[in-house]
């Protein structure tokens, strides 16, 4: 479902540039869940960023569900990227200013839901990651594990093909890491591919394709045995 | 651009950042208020210049005849000119539409009594358009009509202060009032809002005038009134051709200036405008600047609030919003608060007025005020305003990339 080939990034920095990414191939099929690994500098965050559309590569062909996504127009890509893709951080990066549940109803209000649609809808997706009795209240009334649940259930919302996730654990503890770790695996298990930067080799470790950046070029590639988050928790 | 859903976002925002609204909006308001004191106070002066030049009818032209100083086509210095009846038909004729109103005019000063009480006034023979050049009000009865001139009836209409010092509390329509012997019948008595002096006049028909004091067709000066739709320019240079035609009908030389003068109000109508025009343009030149100042200062906190959500348009846009629908959002909430604070300043700066106005009448400064098609002009202005306010800012941010936005420091 996602094709890469002889991807190439540079970074102008000053006078030269910073060759990022040195010809990716990855190819990714439906359902699989694989994590990006590398130290930082490696390109890791680079490739996420051309997977999610929000950055374009110099070099290369990058295929989403045998559409290419070359040459993207600013309101083209925001539409691939609300029908495509969903979005996890890091830093969660909820609006705070808006309820947990308004948070999750945004990327269908920029579909052009209807308000009571895209409420009912955003309240589906908040119990499914166990937030319902949350839905009116403001990002900082949330912990940290809650709000990646909220983000989680916003980055569903919009029923994509595939979802990015971007350190998804990096802010949280262990035990909180586990649990947003063993619900990333429950979506991937309902079918949903799931595509995660880390730099952690125990979330890695959860994941069933490990794929090791160094200079921006792959070094490794492999299938792994997945661990069930479940056991820690 | 009017579905509810992007009214509720711009609320919830302008609404969370309540102290920064508020802020930017006072920078407007302020401007209003002042722009709305600014005009007002112009309109004041405007009102005062008007009513020092009374309620006569400004468009009025006053031809006197004298003496000529001049000798001319074998005619000698010092013949004296007289104004006939005809000479108000042949202005009449010569002028057609030009002319308003025209009266000729006959003066004369009266011992008037009425029982035991005498008076001196001023005696008027007029044609009944002359109510209207020196816009005299009915406060009782009629004026003097068609009627009267035709059959030269003996009547008079007189003013207000005659009746309060003839007939004291009693009202003198009906009665009889005794101008030098002779028994007329007041018909109307009349205020003029210039005072006194205006009001102690006794008109009378000026065929009457003519029959009684010497059996002649002879006037004194002639009064008109120009077509009010010319302007100052077009009046003065009417007045200059009355002149022109005149002077050769009495075959007067073209330079004699006391022969046939002519009192043209245009002449301080113009200078009324020059100066109102002039504090028009100061009041709007001093109004935009504050508008600018407000523009500015809006614009200012716009690129400041896009610098502080730059963060959350990123999320948007990863979510999958639009440049357009960024472009909306900012413009919108820079156009609302535009707009609100701009009506509160308009609001209290004519409130301020309202209140200022007694206090105000000491400075020669009357009836200050802001007209309705000041204020609707000015709510389009500040939408305007707000839309200019928002546009580079908005642009800014939908123009910033989701990937600079959510780097993660």
């Amino acid at each position: 479902m996602l094709e890469i080939r002889q991807l190439h990034k540079s970074y102008p920095i000053g006078d030269s540039s910073l060759h990022v990414l040195k010809g990716i191939d990855l190819s990714v099929e439906k359902g699989e869940m694989v994590a990006i690994m590398g130290s930082s500098g490696s390109g890791k965050s680079t490739l996420l960023n051309i997977i999610g559309m929000l950055d374009e590569a110099d070099e290369g062909e990058y295929i989403l569900d045998e559409l290419p996504i070359k040459n993207l127009t600013e309101k083209k890509a925001a539409v691939y990227r609300n029908k495509f893709l969903g979005f996890i951080f890091q830093s969660f990066n909820l609006i705070n200013y808006k309820s947990a549940l308004e948070n999750v109803a945004l990327p269908l209000y920029y579909q052009g839901m209807k308000r009571k649609e895209r409420l009912e809808l955003a309240m589906f997706h908040l119990e499914k990651v166990g937030l319902a009795d949350w839905a009116k209240h403001l990002p900082k009334e949330l912990s940290g594990g809650q709000k990646q649940r909220v983000a989680i259930a916003r980055a569903l919302a919009a029923d994509p093909k595939l979802l990015l996730a971007d350190e998804p654990t990096g802010a949280l503890d262990t035990k909180t890491s586990h649990e947003i770790m063993d619900f990333i695996q429950h979506l991937n298990d309902e079918g949903k591919t799931i595509l995660m930067v880390t730099h952690e080799e125990d979330i890695a470790a959860m994941c069933k394709r490990n794929v090791r950046l160094r200079d921006g070029v792959i070094i490794e590639d492999v299938k792994v045995e997945q661990v069930r988050a479940k056991l820690y928790v | 651009m009017f579905d509810l859903d992007l009214w509720r976002e711009i609320f919830q925002s302008i609404n969370m950042n309540r102290t920064r609204s508020l802020l930017s909006g006072f920078t407007v308001a302020f401007a209003i208020l002042l722009f709305a004191i600014l005009f007002g106070i112009a309109n004041g002066l405007q009102n005062t210049f008007q009513e020092a030049f009374g309620t006569d009818a400004n468009n009025s032209i006053i031809v006197y005849p004298g003496r000529t100083t001049k000798a001319h086509k074998g005619l000698q210095v010092g013949r004296r000119i007289q104004f006939k009846n005809e000479d108000r038909e042949f202005l009449k004729e010569k002028y057609g539409d030009k002319v308003q109103f025209i009266t000729s005019k006959v003066n004369k000063s009266v011992n008037a009594s009425f029982k035991g009480e005498k008076n001196n006034y001023q005696l008027r023979g007029i044609y009944p358009e002359y109510m209207f050049i020196e816009n005299n009000e009915i406060k009782e009865g009629r004026y003097i009509n068609q009627n009267d001139l035709k059959h030269k009836t003996k009547v008079v209409v007189i003013g207000k202060k005659v009746e309060d010092e003839l007939f004291f509390k009693e009202t003198a329509i009906g009665k009889y009032i005794n101008l030098s012997g002779i028994q007329y019948k007041v018909v109307g008595v009349f205020t003029d809002d210039e005072g006194d002096s205006e009001e102690s006049i006794i008109y009378m028909p000026i065929t009457t005038i003519q029959r009684v004091y010497g059996n002649n067709d002879l006037v004194d000066l002639l009064h008109l009134t120009y077509n009010p739709e010319m302007n100052s320019t077009e009046a003065l240079a009417f007045g200059v051709s009355i002149e022109k035609s005149l002077k050769e009908k009495f075959d007067v030389a073209r330079s004699d200036q006391r022969a046939i003068r002519i009192r043209n109000m245009a002449q301080g109508t113009q200078q009324v405008d020059m100066m109102t025009t002039s504090l028009s343009i100061i009041i709007l030149v001093i109004g935009f600047g504050t508008l600018i100042a407000g523009i500015v200062g809006i614009s200012n906190i716009m690129i400041f609030i896009v610098k502080e959500r730059t963060k959350e348009i990123g999320i948007r846009k990863a979510l999958g919003a639009s440049p357009r629908s960024i472009v909306s959002i900012i413009l919108l909430e820079s156009i609302i608060i535009t707009a609100i604070a701009g009506y509160v300043g308009l609001l209290v700066g004519v409130g301020v007025l309202e209140l200022a106005t007694p206090v105000l009448k000491d400075y020669f400064i009357k009836d200050p005020g802001v007209s309705n098609s000041l204020v609707a002009g000015a709510t389009i202005t500040l939408i305007v305003a707000g839309a200019i306010a928002g546009y580079l800012p908005a642009k800014k941010a939908s123009q910033i990339k989701p990937i600079v936005a959510l780097r993660n420091d």
